[in-house]
Formats: C-alpha cells, sequence, structure tokens
C-alpha cells in the first residue's frame, strides 16, 4: 500500500481552510445525510460528510479534492464528536485523500488478473506522461497510484478514474481515455472495448454453450 | 450460569462470561495483550487463542467469545500452543529487539509471553518497519515502533478517562497511535496509559532510563495528593524514591491514579528541609537539632500553644501533635487550614457516605461546588461510569469541562434552595439519589442547606433489594481531613478561633495553606518536610518526613481508613514527625504517654478505636437535619491542579505540566 500521509498542520493550511464552511447546496445535503440516522447516532454521518466536505474542496480546487486537517475539524464540529475519530476514519480508508490531489487520480490496477491482462503496460503508459506513483505531475493534472484488487476482473485491466472505472484498456485506449479527460470531455465510462457493452463474454460463450438458445438439462452428461 | 469444561475440568461460570474468564477460574493462564479487564474487549492481539468445542475447527479469541453451556475448551492442546507461537511470532514481526535499551524491559508483558508461549527463534529475515515518535506530552514517553496496536491506550482514554485525545490512525501495517497532531495528552489520569500498555511504546517520561523494575524496593503506601486515599505502590532504590505506581484497589482507586499522585515524587528531592532552622534577627539560621530544642526549651508556653495540621500529614503524627498539646493543657486544634468551620459534630455529615464505589450506581447525582476532576481525577472516573450506566448528573458551580456530560444548573450556593423544577424532580423519582459538596459549597451554609436536600429527597433510605443506601457525600481534597476531624481536628469557629486566642506557641504540622498573618503574635514551629509558604512563616523549622518516608494511617474523603509503609529515609537530618513531637514535649518539660512509635499507635487507637482497623470507619447514618439557605458565587479552591500540596510544587515535572498543560506554555523537545 502506498504511504499515506496526513499533510502537516501548518499555518498556511490554517489560513486557507480554516474557515471552511458547507456551500448553500452542500448544506442542505448534510442536513439530509444526518438526518438519515435515528437521533443520537449522529456520528455515523462521519463518513459521507467527509465525502461531501472532500467534494467541495474539490469543487474550489478543481482537482479530485482533499481533506485539510480544518476541514476535518469542521466536520466534526458538525457532528460533535472528537476529531482524533474523524481522523481516524480519514485516514483509514483510502478514497479519503489526506493530502493534496491533482485534477484526475488516475488508480490503476496491478493485482494478478489485471496484471496478467496487461495492467503493467497500462502503467508504462501512464508513466510516458510523466506520472509517478504516488506523486502529481507538475501541472496538477494527474495523480497516480497503483492499487489492490478493484473487483473488475472481468474486464481487466482496469483502472479508477474519479469517480468512474475504465476497463478492458489497452494502452492505446488508455491513451484515448487520458487525452479525453486532458480535453475536458468526460470519456464513456466502463469497458473501453467498442465489441463489449458491459463484462458479458468477448467472443461466443465457451461454457454451457448449450444453454444460450435455450434450457437445458446437463445432468445426464455428468 | 453455564456449565464449561477447560481441559478436561467441569466448573460452573457466572452467566456473561468469556471463554477467557472461564478459563482464569479454571486457574489457566491465558496471554493476552490486548485484553484488559476494564476496559472493553477490542480482540485484535489474537494471543488468547484457545480450541473450543463445539465451533469452527480452528482456534477462537477466547477473550471476545461468550462461555456457553457444555462447552469444551483446551488451553493445553498442540493446535493452541502452535497458535499461540504463530501469533506471537508475527507480533514480533514488527516489533524492534531492543529490550536492553527499554524501559518497560523486566516488566513486559511482551518479554514475558514470548518467553513462555513464543517460539525459540526468529524465521524473519525483513526490514521491519519503523514509526516516528509520537509526541505525547511531559508525562508519556513514547517510542512506536515497539507498539504491538493494542489500542489499549485508545481505548482508556475514550472510555474511562473520557477525553478523546489519543487514536489510531492510518491502517493495516501503517497503523500508528498517536494523539490528535501529537498535542499533549490533557488529562488528569493520562499517565495510566504507561501501566496499560504491555509493551514499551508508552513509557514513563519522568522515569526514563532510572532504573530496573528490579532494582526497586517496593512499599505499599497511601496516596496524599488528594483526599480519595489511592493505593499506592513506592518504588525507590537507595535513599530516593523512582516512581509511584497504583495498587489495585476496586473500592478506591481500581487500578487508576492521578498523574499528580504519581508524578509528583520527583519534589520529594527538592526544597527539602534537611536541617532546623531557628529565625535570628528575621532571618531563618541553620542549626542542630539540640540548639533547636534548646532554644524551644525556653518558651514555656503553658496552655497557650495550639496545632494545626495541614493537608498531607498522618494520623499518628496529628494524634502526637494531639497528644502534646493536650498535655500542655490547651485544645486548639485545626485542620481546616483555610477557614472552614463546618460542623463536626457528626461527621457523617462532612463524609463521602456513599462511599467511593457505590457512587457508580446512583442515578442522579447533584454536584455542588467540586470540580471533580481536579479535586479527584479517580472519583471522575467513577461518576463517568455511573453516567455510563444512565445516571443523570446536574452540577452547581462555574462551568468546567467534565468528561460526563451534566448539566449545570447556576454557579451560586443559593440554586440550592431553589433547585429548578427538572432537577427536584429528578432527584424526588430517583431510586438512588446522591448529593456530592465539594470544598467550595461547604462554608457559608452550603453544607446545611444541602443537608437539608438529603433530608428533603431522603438521601439515606432502604433500597428496594434491602440495602442501606447514603446519598450524601461531602468529598475532599485533603489526605488528612477525615484523619483530623477524627481526632478533633477542629473548632467550632475554625481557625479563627485559634487566631482570637492568641498561642504563644503555634505548632503547624506541614500546613501550608494557612494564612499565617494572623499567628504574627505567636511563635510558630514548622514541623514539615518542605521549604513552601509554612516554612516561610516560621520561626522554628523542625524538619520532618514526607508521606513516603514514615508509616502512618490516613483516612479517605469516604472514611476509609488505610494503612502506609515507610518506603525510605527522610533527607538529611529531618526525622519522622512523631519523634520530633515526642522529643518537643521533653523540651517543654511534659509527657506524652508514647516512646516509640507502637505505643503511639496503640495509643491512638485506643482514642480513637475506628483508626486501629482497616475499612470504613462507619459514622453512622443518621444525618443532622441541616436547613437554612446558602447564598455566594462558588469558587473552586483548586486553581491549578498540577500546584495544591508544596510536593507537587517543588517537583519539576508538576511545574511543567502546570505550565506547558494548563497555561499553554510550548517547550521545545531535548535532542536525543
Amino acid at each position: 500500500m502506498a504511504d499515506r500521509f496526513i499533510e502537516p498542520d501548518t499555518p498556511e493550511l490554517r489560513a486557507r481552510w480554516g474557515n471552511f464552511a458547507w456551500t448553500e447546496a452542500n448544506a442542505a445535503k448534510a442536513k439530509d445525510i444526518v438526518a438519515r440516522y435515528p437521533e443520537g447516532r449522529q456520528r455515523s454521518a462521519v463518513m459521507p460528510l467527509l465525502d461531501l466536505a472532500q467534494r467541495q474542496v474539490g469543487a474550489e480546487l478543481n482537482t479530485q479534492g482533499w481533506l485539510p486537517i480544518p476541514v476535518m475539524e469542521f466536520v466534526a464540529r458538525e457532528l460533535d464528536m472528537p476529531i482524533i475519530r474523524v481522523v481516524e476514519v480519514a485516514s483509514f480508508y483510502t478514497m479519503y485523500n489526506i493530502a493534496p490531489i491533482g485534477r484526475f487520480h488516475v488508480q490503476v490496477c496491478g493485482t494478478t488478473p489485471c496484471m496478467l491482462r496487461g495492467s503493467d503496460d497500462i502503467i508504462e503508459t501512464c508513466k510516458k506522461r510523466g506520472m509517478k506513483k504516488g506523486h502529481t505531475t507538475a501541472d496538477g493534472m494527474w495523480s497516480f497510484t497503483e492499487v489492490e484488487c478493484m473487483g473488475n476482473c472481468a474486464s481487466a485491466p482496469m483502472v479508477q478514474i474519479n469517480d468512474d472505472n475504465y476497463e478492458d484498456l489497452t494502452p492505446e485506449r488508455m491513451d484515448a481515455v487520458l487525452d479525453a479527460l486532458a480535453r475536458g470531455e468526460t470519456p464513456k465510462a466502463g469497458t473501453q472495448d467498442p465489441a463489449r457493452h458491459t463484462v458479458e463474454p468477448v467472443g461466443e460463450p465457451t461454457n454451457l454453450a448449450a444453454m444460450i438458445t435455450a434450457n437445458h438439462d446437463y445432468r445426464s452428461e455428468w | 450460569m453455564p456449565k464449561v469444561k477447560v481441559d478436561g475440568v467441569e466448573l460452573e461460570v457466572p452467566a456473561g462470561a468469556t471463554v477467557l474468564q472461564a478459563c482464569e477460574l479454571a486457574g489457566k493462564e491465558i496471554p493476552r495483550f490486548c485484553y484488559h479487564e476494564r476496559l472493553s474487549i477490542a480482540g485484535n492481539c489474537r494471543m488468547c487463542l484457545v480450541e473450543v468445542k463445539p465451533g469452527p475447527p480452528k482456534p477462537q479469541a477466547s477473550c471476545a467469545l461468550p462461555a456457553t453451556d457444555g462447552q469444551e475448551i483446551r488451553t493445553d492442546s498442540e493446535m493452541v500452543k502452535k497458535a499461540r507461537e504463530g501469533v506471537m511470532e508475527f507480533l514480533l514481526i514488527n516489533h524492534p529487539l531492543d529490550c536492553p535499551i527499554c524501559d518497560q524491559g523486566g516488566e513486559c508483558d511482551l518479554q514475558d509471553q514470548s518467553v513462555a508461549y513464543g517460539r525459540g527463534g526468529s524465521r524473519y529475515h525483513e526490514h521491519k518497519r519503523a514509526v516516528t515518535e509520537k509526541y505525547m506530552g511531559p508525562l508519556i514517553k513514547t517510542q512506536m515502533t515497539r507498539c504491538i496496536h493494542c489500542t489499549r491506550c485508545v481505548r482508556f482514554s475514550e472510555e474511562v478517562a473520557g477525553v478523546d485525545e489519543i487514536g489510531a490512525l492510518y491502517r493495516g501495517e501503517s497503523m500508528q497511535i498517536t494523539t490528535y497532531l501529537e498535542h499533549a495528552a490533557k488529562h488528569e489520569m493520562s499517565a495510566n496509559v504507561i501501566d496499560l500498555c504491555p509493551v514499551g511504546a508508552l513509557t514513563s517520561r519522568p522515569y526514563a532510563y532510572e532504573a530496573r523494575p528490579w532494582e526497586l524496593k517496593k512499599t505499599l503506601g497511601i496516596d496524599v495528593s488528594d483526599a480519595t486515599g489511592s493505593n499506592i505502590r513506592i518504588d525507590a532504590r537507595g535513599r530516593e524514591v523512582l516512581r509511584v505506581l497504583p495498587r489495585n484497589n476496586d473500592d478506591v482507586n481500581e487500578e487508576w491514579l492521578s498523574d499528580k499522585a504519581r508524578f509528583q515524587i520527583d519534589g520529594l528531592t527538592k526544597r527539602r528541609l534537611d536541617k532546623p532552622y531557628l529565625r535570628r534577627d528575621g532571618k531563618l539560621v541553620a542549626v542542630t537539632w539540640n540548639e533547636a530544642f534548646a532554644a524551644l526549651s525556653t518558651l514555656n508556653p503553658g496552655a497557650s500553644i495550639a496545632a494545626v495540621a495541614g493537608d498531607m500529614v498522618d494520623c499518628e503524627t496529628m494524634f502526637a501533635a494531639k497528644a502534646l498539646v493536650g498535655a500542655l493543657g490547651s485544645s486548639l486544634l485545626e485542620g481546616r487550614q483555610t477557614g472552614m468551620n463546618y460542623a463536626t459534630a457528626n461527621l457523617a455529615a462532612v463524609n463521602f457516605n456513599t462511599t467511593l464505589n457505590d457512587i457508580e450506581s446512583a442515578d442522579t447525582i447533584l454536584i455542588v461546588g467540586s470540580m471533580v476532576r481536579w479535586e479527584a481525577p479517580t472519583v471522575n472516573v467513577r461518576l463517568r461510569k455511573a453516567v455510563k450506566r444512565g445516571a443523570k448528573v446536574f452540577l452547581i458551580g462555574p462551568e468546567w469541562e467534565t468528561t460526563f456530560g451534566g448539566e449545570f444548573i447556576g454557579d451560586d450556593l443559593s440554586v440550592l434552595g431553589n433547585l429548578p423544577g427538572h432537577v427536584s424532580n429528578a432527584l424526588g423519582q430517583a431510586k438512588r439519589p446522591a448529593v456530592i459538596v465539594g470544598g467550595a459549597a461547604l462554608g457559608r451554609g452550603g453544607l446545611e442547606a444541602a443537608l437539608g436536600l438529603a433530608g428533603q429527597f431522603k438521601l439515606v433510605r432502604t433500597l428496594e433489594d434491602g440495602s442501606a443506601w447514603n446519598g450524601f457525600n461531602v468529598l475532599h481534597m485533603a489526605a488528612s481531613r477525615m484523619g483530623g476531624l477524627m481526632l478533633g481536628y477542629a473548632q467550632e469557629g475554625g481557625i479563627a478561633d485559634l487566631v482570637a486566642a492568641k498561642p504563644k506557641v503555634l505548632i503547624s504540622l506541614g500546613a501550608d495553606e494557612v494564612d499565617y498573618a494572623g499567628f504574627a503574635g505567636s511563635m510558630i514551629v514548622y514541623i514539615g518536610h518542605h521549604g513552601d509558604k509554612g516554612a516561610h512563616a516560621a520561626d522554628v523549622i523542625l524538619p520532618a518526613s514526607a508521606y513516603t518516608e514514615k508509616a502512618g494511617t490516613y483516612v479517605s474523603t469516604e472514611g476509609r481508613v488505610q494503612f502506609a509503609d515507610k518506603a525510605v529515609f527522610a533527607p538529611g537530618d529531618a526525622r519522622e514527625d512523631w519523634t520530633i513531637l515526642r522529643a518537643l514535649a521533653d523540651a517543654f518539660g511534659v509527657t506524652v504517654g508514647f516512646d516509640s512509635f507502637d505505643e503511639l499507635r496503640a495509643a491512638m487507637i485506643a482514642a480513637v478505636p475506628a483508626l486501629g482497623i482497616e475499612g470504613l470507619a462507619g459514622y453512622g447514618k443518621a444525618l443532622p437535619a441541616g436547613g437554612g439557605s446558602a447564598s455566594g458565587a462558588i469558587v473552586y479552591p483548586i486553581k491549578d491542579f498540577y500546584m495544591t500540596n508544596p510536593i507537587a510544587r517543588a517537583s519539576a515535572t508538576m511545574q511543567r505540566c502546570s505550565a506547558e498543560l494548563l497555561h499553554g506554555e510550548e517547550f521545545a523537545e531535548a535532542a536525543e
């Protein structure tokens, strides 16, 4: 696992984020979220609120968003809970960014199925664009991490960029996705294989072929 | 009550017991790191694995598994042995092999258990994890590479102390225990995590690299930094007390100890009075004992003598002084240094009657004029437990940060006579109501008004189960208070009576909080151990012993009589207090009836038999009627938790705590 560390608490950070507060829209959303939990269990809302805060920070910075210490303190105040409990949650889950991040957070899966299907080439493609594991490119565009299985093994190799997964990648398809993102477009999420809609078998089914058209009782053949 | 079989022996265990507790009942030792009797169950160290049938065919964590009827538990099978070896090997993967330079060495759970349950050697050749040191304040030294993530400290600060400040950041192998942004741990019980830590990750900062546990002589003592009579173990090497640890006593301090009690001991070697002094031409001059007594023998006070007892003296000292003053024909004795004059005819009216243990089961508690967190940190822990069980707490007094919630209903004593409706309703409907009166509310009619409430709400009652309940409590701050009151250290008008009597000689037994301006005409003989306020005002200083340097009897605020032993000798020419008073009797030409400590104790017990029996003294159930009205703003007497007594004031550790934790000064960390 990549080393993650909380961005140090500096006067500059305090000056920048000390006055963090919900935008009007997010304030309403936060209220809705907190109301989902029973009375006295408001602390349970810490995870959705952290996510909301991260998105708001992201919107302000035009990045994926991250959680500066003062923002975590804000969430702790909102939920009237000890700040250390909020930091525990934020530092535990890797989907919360606890240090500044770029516009696009490229998370390439490098676990066995993806690796066998060519994730090394995908990583190479990223590296060609100047991405470095655990770093953000100088233009603030790309943050790159290699992650473990994201559960898309049927359409490996895959990459998660911000909220979307892009699957069935080849170096060319990966380049196309990254180029589209860089141009400000929103590429189609999911499989990038034009022959596939989702994770249905590629080509003809090879298993249980007799069941494609009608129900077939295999038991007598066992 | 489920019946289980442990290693073939059948036994019945209480309902709700865990498998680990069942094994303990069967006399089997189960190794553990994260499990602690007084904390919630975490089940994350996996050291307590045992084999349980019926169940999955694999070892199970016994600390988190309820014992059920018909279980067959094995703690001695090959599977268990292998499981323990495996867990221990995993734990040691990232634990440094630095026992020779670790302060926990010799009293380390991990060390002991790896010897008892671990493999003979390591098979691990990779790099070990290293974790940066975390700053946790002036009392707790950290070496987080040694941490095995048992989370006892996290659970302690959340559950017992009630101040959420320690947490586990990150995850998996990168998990780190830290305080928020490495701020110092800021509560009065913080150092208990040192005892809880099963490894050397959290150790005592003042005691760092001082000694090994096997070098220390351990003496059982009683803490005098507050009135709860916490049971302590005094660890000394040679003539120096190196540390103080809590002793288990479920009735008093459970197994916790306040930071002050634990760390004020470095004050025992500073600012000590180790020679007698006489005031000559306005200046204190060091003299010999002979010169001091020669000067004293010329005083001839007759009956014009009085004694005032300090907050930390033992009953024997007070009784010896009482015998001396009595032999001279006087009965002017007072222990309430700051001028309190509440009635003491019935000691039940000034005692913590509910007892520290039973206050946990109270369901409605009214606290009047007590900042419990500072005045009695171990009682604060009990109150938090009571609230966790569902008790409602109301407080009268200026607001302070409670660790148990509670509602502040005013900061004036007059609220006592005019309780808000919901408070009197709650007290009226409560099954186990309790009132706690603190030092700030004893005067100005406060005690009487609170006693009035005791009558109104029937705080003394018989519970449904037939046991007696006395919900009226006074929480004192001085370790000597209840003992002093039992020995008659109380005048009707308080210390003002002593001032009015204009005694020729005033014996001050370590009394440092007295306003000596009133005794300008008296010869002040100070018998104490620290060069503090009392010594500055004294005309004669006779150096005496601190609480670690003499055996003694102490009575806690709940009237619990406890005995302490002598751990070390007093420094320099200082003597035990009773020997000084005995010699003073010779100087004044009277006899006091004792020549040895045993004779003194026997005489004391003859005079006050309750002082001879360890345990609750028992002052009866009847409370005086009380009543009347009280008024006046409540002001808590303790302004600085770390500076309440002469020992703490002399202690560099306590001074630093005060400066850093209460006054926000920043200290640069010394480079190591």
